[in-house]
C-alpha cells in the first residue's frame, strides 16, 4: 500500500514533472526565473497551493461532480461534470485568497516574502493542470494529496534549476538574437532531454 | 476597415507577436502541437475564446468594480472554455481526448487573460473583438509554424497525409523520434524566436 503512494510520489515528481514533461505553468516558469532567491519562492508557493487545492478539488469532484455522486442527496443520475472547469478555477483563486490573507494575518514575514507571488499563482496553468490531471486520472482523496505535494516539489525542482542554469549563463557570449527568451527556451528544452532519462522507470 | 482596426488585427502576429514577445500562453503551444490537426483545432478554439471574452468583457467593463473584476473576467472566460469543450466533446470527441487537459488550461492561458486586463478593459467591444482575433492568430501563427515542423519531421506527413515516405513502410525517409518528443518544441520555439529577432532587430533583448 504505502509502496503505491511512494511510486506515485515519485513518479510525478521526476517522470510526470509538471513543467518539463507536460509544459505546465511556463509562462510564470520562464518570466521569474532570472535568480535562485526568487525562483524558490515561487516554488515553494506552488507546493503549498498545490498540496491544498488538489485535495480540495478532489472532495468536491468526488463528492459533488461525479455522475452518481450526488446519491447521497437523493439525485443519483446526474452528472455535473460540466461545470467543473468553473469550480475548480473558483476553489483556486478563493484558496489563494485565504492563504494570503491567513499569511498577512499570522506570518507577516513569509507574506511580504512571497507576497507578489501569490496573485500569480492563481493563472499559473501548473495549478489548474494539476486539479485536470487529478480528475482524468480519477484518484482517491489520498492519492490525490500524494501527486498535489509530488507535481508541486517537481515544478519547484524544475523552476530552481532552471534559475540556476540562468545565473551561469549571464557570464556567456550568447548569439545577440537568441538573448534572453530565445536561449531560454533551448536551455528548457535540454533540461527537457535530461529529464526524460526518467522516463520509463518502474517503482 | 480603417488603418487602427488593421493594425490591432495584424500586429500580434508578427511584431507583436503574444508567444514570441510577451512570453504568454506557451504552456498549452508547446502540448498540442505534435500533430497539425490538434494543433488547428487548438488554435481555433483559443481565437473563439479569446475574441469572445474581450468582447464580453469590454460590453461590461464600466459596470464591473474594480476590486472583483479578475473574478470576473475569469467566469466569463471560464464559461466559454466549458463552451468549447462540451462542443468538442460532442462534435470531436477523438481530439477532444487527444488534447486531454489542454482545453480546460485556456481558462489559465494567459494570452486570453492578458487581453481581457490589459485591452478589454479600455476599449470598445467592436475593436477589442479584433484585438482578441488578432492576438489568437498570433498564437495560432506560432503553434501552426511548430506542428508543421514537429509533424513532417516526426511522422513523416501533414494533416495526417503522409507526405515523406517512412522507411518502415519502405520509403526513404527516416523519421526523426525526437520531434514527437517534448524538448523539440522548446528547440523550434527557440530557433523560431531567434530568426524573427534576427529580422526585428528592435525586439532584441539586453541579457
Amino acid at each position: 500500500m504505502l509502496e503505491h503512494y511512494l511510486s506515485l510520489f515519485i513518479k510525478c515528481l521526476f517522470v510526470e514533472n509538471l513543467a518539463l514533461a507536460f509544459f505546465l505553468g511556463m509562462c510564470t516558469f520562464l518570466a521569474v526565473s532570472k535568480n535562485v532567491k526568487t525562483a524558490s519562492m515561487l516554488g515553494i508557493a506552488v507546493i503549498v497551493i498545490q498540496f491544498i487545492t488538489v485535495p480540495a478539488n478532489n472532495l468536491i469532484y468526488q463528492h459533488l461532480l461525479k455522475k452518481g455522486a450526488l446519491a447521497w442527496a437523493g439525485y443519483p443520475n446526474v452528472d455535473l461534470t460540466f461545470v467543473g472547469l468553473i469550480c475548480y478555477i473558483g476553489v483556486i483563486a478563493a484558496m489563494v485568497q485565504i492563504l494570503e490573507m491567513t499569511l498577512d494575518r499570522y506570518f507577516p514575514a513569509l507574506y511580504n516574502t512571497l507576497g507578489i507571488f501569490l496573485p500569480l499563482i492563481t493563472v499559473n496553468c501548473a495549478i489548474l493542470g494539476g486539479t485536470l490531471f487529478m480528475v482524468e486520472r480519477d484518484y482517491n482523496f489520498w492519492e490525490s494529496c500524494t501527486f498535489g505535494l509530488g507535481s508541486g516539489i517537481g515544478w519547484a525542482i524544475a523552476i530552481m534549476a532552471l534559475a540556476g542554469i540562468r545565473e551561469k549563463l549571464k557570464y556567456s557570449d550568447v548569439p545577440l538574437g537568441l538573448r534572453g527568451l530565445g536561449i531560454t527556451f533551448i536551455t528548457v528544452g535540454l533540461m527537457a532531454m535530461a529529464f526524460m532519462a526518467f522516463s520509463g522507470i518502474q517503482l | 476597415m480603417n488603418a487602427n482596426q488593421k493594425k490591432v488585427l495584424t500586429g500580434p502576429i508578427f511584431n507583436n507577436n503574444p508567444i514570441a514577445l510577451q512570453i504568454l500562453g506557451i504552456c498549452s503551444a508547446l502540448a498540442v502541437t505534435t500533430k497539425m490537426e490538434t494543433a488547428m483545432v487548438m488554435s481555433i478554439a483559443v481565437i473563439l475564446v479569446t475574441a469572445f471574452s474581450n468582447a464580453a468583457v469590454a460590453s461590461i467593463r464600466l459596470q464591473i468594480p474594480g476590486s472583483i473584476r479578475i473574478i470576473v473576467q475569469m467566469t466569463i472566460i471560464a464559461s466559454l472554455v466549458i463552451l468549447v469543450d462540451q462542443f468538442l466533446k460532442a462534435f470531436a470527441f477523438g481530439i477532444s481526448k487527444q488534447l486531454s487537459v489542454f482545453v480546460g488550461l485556456i481558462i489559465t492561458n494567459c494570452i486570453v487573460m492578458g487581453r481581457a486586463e490589459g485591452f478589454a478593459m479600455k476599449n470598445e467591444p467592436g475593436i477589442s473583438f479584433l484585438d482578441g482575433v488578432g492576438n489568437g492568430l498570433g498564437y495560432s501563427a506560432i503553434l501552426m509554424i511548430v506542428a508543421f515542423f514537429r509533424e513532417l519531421f516526426g511522422s513523416g506527413s501533414l494533416f495526417g497525409v503522409p507526405i515523406l515516405t517512412l522507411s518502415r513502410e519502405g520509403g526513404w525517409y527516416e523519421a526523426n523520434g525526437l520531434m514527437l518528443l517534448p524538448p523539440s518544441a522548446f528547440f523550434i520555439i527557440g530557433f523560431f524566436i531567434w530568426v524573427l529577432r534576427t529580422f526585428k532587430t528592435e525586439q532584441l533583448e539586453e541579457a
